[in-house]
């Protein structure tokens, strides 16, 4: 779940003045500021700009040269697909058209209620359990089309008890 | 059941978590609790076997007995089968290390991952951790990096380069200040090495860069990671933070002179960010575009410093060279191609996972005495070698044994070390458009073969798969196909093409599907 705060510059500039000290400051702001708030608002890029003697120019062409970089707010949760070559040498290409039609989105669009951004990817690194999906930072393997339909529905209304056998989540009660 | 302490394992890594290993260990964890047996669970790497995930482990007197492919469900029969004393059930693997996949393997840079705690500096020490940095706190910077060059040890990002040779350039360059960077953007299909070793053994990175610093007179380091791997990133998080409270980074290492500070960077979903300039330049806040070499990142890397660029691997087979010595690391391997390599076997196989062997093994033994052939059972068609840069490959190519010069030379690589297998439904001519829009998608944009070349290539391949002008457009694609390797600026423009020209040389019927029968007939006359 993403627990996303709404933007706001005062916010914005403590997130500054907590990383400014980093060399190479600009991308780990970026991160922070995604994390917070779920995208870069373009509110920010003036603001950066400022903040770090950049040019607004200097501050889009970071923002928008990076895949993962958002500027529109998400769903509350993000779905990843892994479209590259293991993927497909398991199936990857038809589980991207089984996950468009249930979702009825198109990749880097969030589905009508809000709940679902829908992403590609290259590599999630789990090559060797293809096709390879995860959901905010929840990874999945072996994910055939019955089995996203399974994530999505407890993702989206998670089970009051512990899942048997779902997946990657998080242990948060040890 | 005795009241003594028993250890169960069950791996922490990605590709186990994604196979529902949190929801084993929470199960376990209960059913111990229910039945009040003393328990001990440890959340340790994958051993590699990665289609057996989860694999969970149990320290018996006799060593360490595996369970494979569990589910929370299975859990109860676990318990009811005496699995804590290693009692049969019908997921026994038996003893872990007689399993034939990982008995086989030749495990230097791999040796400690899926054995120990990732997170226990005591454990790490227990199995040798931290041996080649001791020995490197007591030599001459010449003499580490004399070292490190007798052994052999290549680049294992994909380029090859000498490592020791790369580190001389960085030691004797004069700077106020020198960087070690570890480029950790895995960005290959097919390769997960650098993930499952900075998940299951983040400390021997941490020594590996270390001794890098220490050699070439660097004071300060970042790890570059991918956003794609969250949980590695976590991890070596925290193995650095232990490794500064225990004193083996930071000021005074050990009560040494010696000073070098870590830091980790998350990229942020762009490939060619695997290129060590667009690396530099990522790390340094801006959009990652490739740097024109000269100059060498070794002279002018990071903020214009004298900089060591190093993958994963290479950085992770330092300590064992140093705690054993270069001859005996290059003891493995043929040719110039020394040491061992963690062979990655991903897409459609049986056994997918992690395969340790020294250069030289064959393909065929990697795919079928190690990968068990397809998943799907039926024929494979075509493997890939190297990454989404690498060439396709046919079953005749298969006894090409694994070494960087033979694989260079029928325009292959062996890269990062990952092999993507795809079975006989595969459709070459959509692998070869595909590799094209990979590179639309991922071009940095700054040198035009790259950048336009892979929008004409993608559009000339749709022309080809939807049988217009067949021919002359093959033509064309071969024309376009050279201007790149030849003439873009790096890898990403200059190899996007193998895998292009390899479809078309190795599986030409694939781009004449949209042919008309006839026609088919009529070309092959020709």
């Amino acid at each position: 779940m993403n627990a996303c705060q709404p933007w706001s510059v005062e916010r914005a500039r403590t997130i500054v003045a907590d990383n400014r000290h980093l060399r190479g400051a600009l991308l780990p702001i970026l991160h922070a500021l995604q994390e917070e708030f779920g995208y870069i608002d373009e509110q920010a890029i003036p603001l950066l700009a400022g903040e770090l003697n950049l040019s607004r120019a200097d501050v889009h062409g970071v923002v928008s040269f990076y895949h993962e970089f958002r500027r529109e707010k998400p769903g509350r949760h993000v779905i990843k697909v892994c479209r590259a070559e293991a993927c497909q040498a398991m199936g990857a290409n038809a589980l991207v058209d089984h996950i468009k039609a249930k979702l009825q989105v198109d990749f880097h669009h969030t589905t009508a209620d809000g709940v679902f951004t829908l992403e590609q990817v290259f590599c999630l690194g789990n090559c060797a359990l293809s096709p390879a999906v995860m959901v905010d930072e929840n990874l999945y393997g072996r994910v055939t089309p019955a089995r996203f339909d399974a994530i999505a529905a407890e993702t989206a209304h998670p089970t009051p008890r512990p899942t048997a056998h779902m997946g990657a989540h998080k242990e948060r009660a040890q | 059941m005795s009241g003594h302490l028993i250890t169960v394992y069950v791996p922490r890594d990605a590709a186990a978590l994604s196979l529902g290993a949190d929801s084993v260990a929470a199960a376990i964890r209960a059913e111990a609790a229910k039945r009040e047996l003393p328990v001990r669970i440890v959340r340790n790497g994958s051993r590699g076997m990665l289609w057996m995930e989860p694999l969970v482990e149990v320290e018996t007197p006799a060593g360490r007995v595996a369970y494979g492919s569990v589910t929370a469900d299975d859990v109860p029969s676990l318990f009811e089968a005496g699995f804590l004393s290693g009692g049969e059930h019908p997921l026994g693997q038996g003893p872990t290390e007689e399993i034939p996949y990982f008995k086989k393997q030749e495990r230097l840079t791999f040796a400690r991952c899926g054995i120990i705690d990732p997170l226990s500096v005591e454990d790490y020490r227990a199995h040798g951790g931290f041996r080649g940095l001791e020995n490197a706190l007591a030599m001459t910077r010449e003499e580490i990096v004399k070292t490190v060059t007798d052994s052999g040890l290549r680049g294992r990002g994909g380029a090859g380069f000498p490592t020791g040779i790369k580190w001389n350039t960085v030691m004797q360059a004069q700077a106020d200040e020198k960087f070690v960077c570890c480029n950790a953007d895995e960005g290959d299909s097919g390769t997960f090495a650098d993930r499952m070793i900075i998940e299951g053994d983040p400390f021997c990175l941490i020594e590996g860069m270390t001794i890098a610093a220490i050699a070439v007179g660097a004071t300060s380091g970042y790890v570059y990671m991918r956003s794609e791997y969250p949980h590695a990133t976590a991890t070596l998080r925290q193995a650095i933070k232990l490794a500064y409270d225990e004193g083996w980074l930071g000021d005074n290492i050990h009560g040494t002179s010696r000073t070098f500070h870590l830091d980790v960077r998350v990229g942020a979903g762009a490939y060619i960010c695997g290129e060590e300039t667009a690396m530099l330049e990522s790390l340094e806040g801006k959009r990652g575009m490739v740097r024109a070499k000269p100059p060498l990142p070794a002279l002018e890397g990071l903020f214009g410093k004298p900089t060591v660029v190093n993958n994963v691997l290479s950085l992770c087979s330092v300590p064992i060279i140093l705690d054993k010595g270069g001859e005996y690391y290059r003891d493995f391997g043929v040719g110039r191609s020394r040491g061992t390599l963690p062979f990655q076997l991903a897409g459609n196989l049986k056994h997918g996972g992690i395969v340790e062997k020294a250069f030289g093994i064959t393909l065929h033994e990697l795919l079928y005495d190690f990968g068990g052939g397809t998943i799907s059972g039926r024929p494979i068609r075509a493997v890939q070698v190297g990454g989404p840069l690498g060439a396709y490959l046919p079953p005749a190519q298969f006894d090409l044994p694994k070494d960087y010069e033979a694989f260079a030379a029928q325009e292959a690589m062996v890269g990062h070390g990952g092999i993507v297998v795809f079975d006989d439904t595969v459709d070459m001519a959509r692998q070869a458009r595909f590799a094209m829009e990979f590179c639309v998608a991922e071009s940095c944009g700054k040198c035009t073969p790259c950048r336009i070349g892979s929008t004409r290539g993608m559009e000339t391949l749709d022309k080809i798969i939807a049988g217009k002008n067949v021919d002359a457009n093959l033509t064309l694609l071969a024309d376009l196909c050279e201007v790149m390797v030849d003439g873009s600026l790096c890898a990403m423009g200059g190899m996007t093409p193998y895998p292009v020209r390899s479809a078309v040389k190795h599986f030409p019927e694939d781009f004449r599907r949209g042919v008309p029968a006839v026609r088919v007939t009529h070309i092959a006359a020709e």
